[in-house]
């Protein structure tokens, strides 16, 4: 059975917890401290997802989605995350992570992410939609108003098990490419916050290149 | 049930003519705001505090003190005071004396804060977001219940034997936990056993988890149901009709957030994002429809309080005054007649 480990209990992390107990995974989740402080959180936003610490998180999962803000990356479990396909959600937004200078000048934030994390398979998901879209949005795989989730890393095996898993947790996965690519999707793209379906998360991807992310700023 | 309003006196529009154009104006809208809610039977107002340009109030407990020498009867919080970096014996203090000044009408709203530009202004560590909060809530609720305090943290020089003043006139004064959706807020809140006010925007359902987990943090360390309070604060327009409401309220709308940094705003609020959230339960549209939106608050969550932030993104001030007039006499006759007790 494949195992889930979701490290961050909080507005993402439980909607997260809650859809991977959902598609059948054995779900871990990690927040900051004592995994008995989220145990409350997890029995009412995630029943059946399991509290642990964040590196038996890291150590037992298969697939490891980071949940957290940016500003405690440096407090991830690195060593448990090498060699393992972590998805990173996490986006660089100065307002509320504060100005941090690696992450300034427009690269995608994954791209630092990556340095972070040296040996770790990065994909980057669920990171263009607010948790209250990701939790009503999810539908079943073949349902008719199914909404789409862009995804990218270089790591095409790794791409294709994120794939894999976006489609279980309810939503149609859109590969925009290398990790590189994840600014299409990232905060101040066209994509960013907008809920939609597979054909316009494409589109929407494709015009991001051809327009430039400033070029069409309103009057 | 109690109806109010807040204001954030943000200047998103100075460029706008029909928009307040510089601080002094937008301090004379909000106190008129205050004097009209205070005459029209609203319950309170709130203040929030932002540290930076495009915003006019650091320091909304000043502004609470010129409305309370105009007002009689409307309550007077701040919405959110950002307790992580400031002084909590200051911040009782200042609401102390508020609350003397306005014949016990203060409050303060406490909450960790969305934006973080004070953390480096006061020389606070972002990394220690949580952990300020938390070390400053107790010292503030040390301070209201005990005349003489004796505390030391982390964060903040001990106090020995130390006598705050001055007391607030009213006997407790109220604080509230404001939280924005973070599960360990609504577990925090309730495990203080303090009545706690949700900040969101578009549908409740999101909130009804946590304020099961607020509910049961409060019963695992014994606090008394009855004590527990819950509101309600977001964005809100009332308009004469829906479709005119929802098209004229849009384009101040999308420029709040556009011009505010928001990240899914970088080009405007995409329409359709503003549509479906209205759909979802954003308070924007005819009387009907805010009605509607607020009962669904009541229903889903339990709230005894709701507060419609009254002039988001600065619109022109006639829309301001207008979407007031119809929030008092359309929208809070008939949520006060759905929500009274049965038998009054």
């Amino acid at each position: 059975m494949t195992t889930i480990g979701i490290l961050g209990a909080g507005k993402l992390g439980t909607v997260l917890a809650r859809l991977s107990v959902a598609a059948g995974y054995r779900t871990l989740v990690a927040g900051s401290g004592d995994p008995s402080a989220i145990a409350l959180i997890l029995d009412v936003m995630s029943p059946g997802a399991f509290a642990v610490s964040a590196s038996q998180a890291a150590q037992q999962a298969d697939i490891v989605i980071l949940a957290v803000p940016l500003g405690k990356r440096t407090s991830l479990p690195l060593e448990q995350l090498r060699d393992k396909i972590v998805i990173d959600s996490m986006n660089y937004w100065p307002d509320v992570d504060g100005v941090i200078d690696e992450f300034e000048g427009g690269i995608a934030s994954s791209l630092v992410v990556a340095d972070l994390l040296s040996g770790a398979r990065l994909v980057k998901a669920f990171s263009h939609l607010g948790y209250h879209q990701l939790a009503e949005d999810a539908r079943p795989q073949g349902a008719a108003d199914r909404h789409a989730l862009a995804i990218a890393g270089d790591d095409d095996q790794a791409v294709a098990a994120v794939s894999d898993l976006v489609d279980r947790f309810g939503f149609d996965p859109v590969i925009a490419g290398g990790l590189a690519t994840s600014v299409r999707f990232g905060p101040g793209s066209d994509l960013f916050g907008v809920s939609t379906d597979r054909a316009e998360v494409t589109r929407r991807l494709l015009a991001h290149d051809s327009q430039g992310m400033h070029d069409h700023a309103q009057p | 049930m109690e109806l109010g309003i807040y204001s954030f006196g943000e200047l998103t529009a100075e460029r706008d003519p029909d928009s307040a154009q510089s601080i002094d104006a937008r301090f004379a809208q909000i106190l008129e705001l205050a004097r009209l809610a205070d005459a029209g039977g609203l319950d309170i107002i709130s203040l929030g505090e932002h540290h930076r340009p495009d915003f006019s109030m650091s320091a909304p407990e000043i502004v609470l003190a010129a409305i309370a020498a105009q007002t009689t009867r409307l309550r007077l919080a701040s919405g959110v005071t950002v307790l992580s970096s400031q002084d909590p014996v200051r911040v009782f203090e200042q609401f102390a004396t508020l609350d003397q000044i306005s014949n016990g009408r203060a409050e303060i709203f406490a909450g960790r804060g969305a934006f973080t530009e004070s953390f480096p202004l006061f020389g606070y560590k972002l990394s220690d977001y949580d952990a300020l909060f938390d070390e400053k809530l107790r010292l503030l609720l040390q301070i209201r219940d005990q005349p003489v305090v004796t505390w030391s943290g982390q964060f903040r020089p001990a106090l020995h034997d130390a006598t705050i003043s001055p007391r607030p006139l009213q006997e407790k004064l109220p604080i509230w936990v404001a939280i924005g959706g973070t599960p360990a807020s609504a577990v925090r809140a309730g495990s203080f056993g303090l009545p706690m006010m949700m900040g969101f925007f578009a549908g409740p359902e999101q909130f009804v988890p946590r304020v099961e987990l607020y509910h049961r943090a409060a019963a695992q360390t014994g606090h008394d149901p009855s004590t527990l309070r819950l509101g309600v604060s977001g964005h809100m327009y009332v308009g004469k009709t829906s479709q005119g409401a929802r098209d004229e309220f849009y384009p101040y709308y999308s420029r709040y957030f556009q011009q505010s940094g928001a990240p899914f705003a970088a080009n405007g609020f995409p329409r359709e994002a503003y549509d479906s959230w209205i759909t979802q339960g954003l308070p924007v549209g005819s009387p009907q429809q805010v009605i509607d939106a607020i009962m669904r608050r009541v229903e889903l969550l339990g709230i005894d309080r709701f507060l419609g932030q009254i002039d988001v993104g600065n619109p022109p001030w006639q829309m301001t005054l207008s979407s007031l007039e119809l929030y008092m006499t359309e929208v809070a006759p008939v949520i006060r007649r759905e929500t009274a007790p049965a038998g009054s």
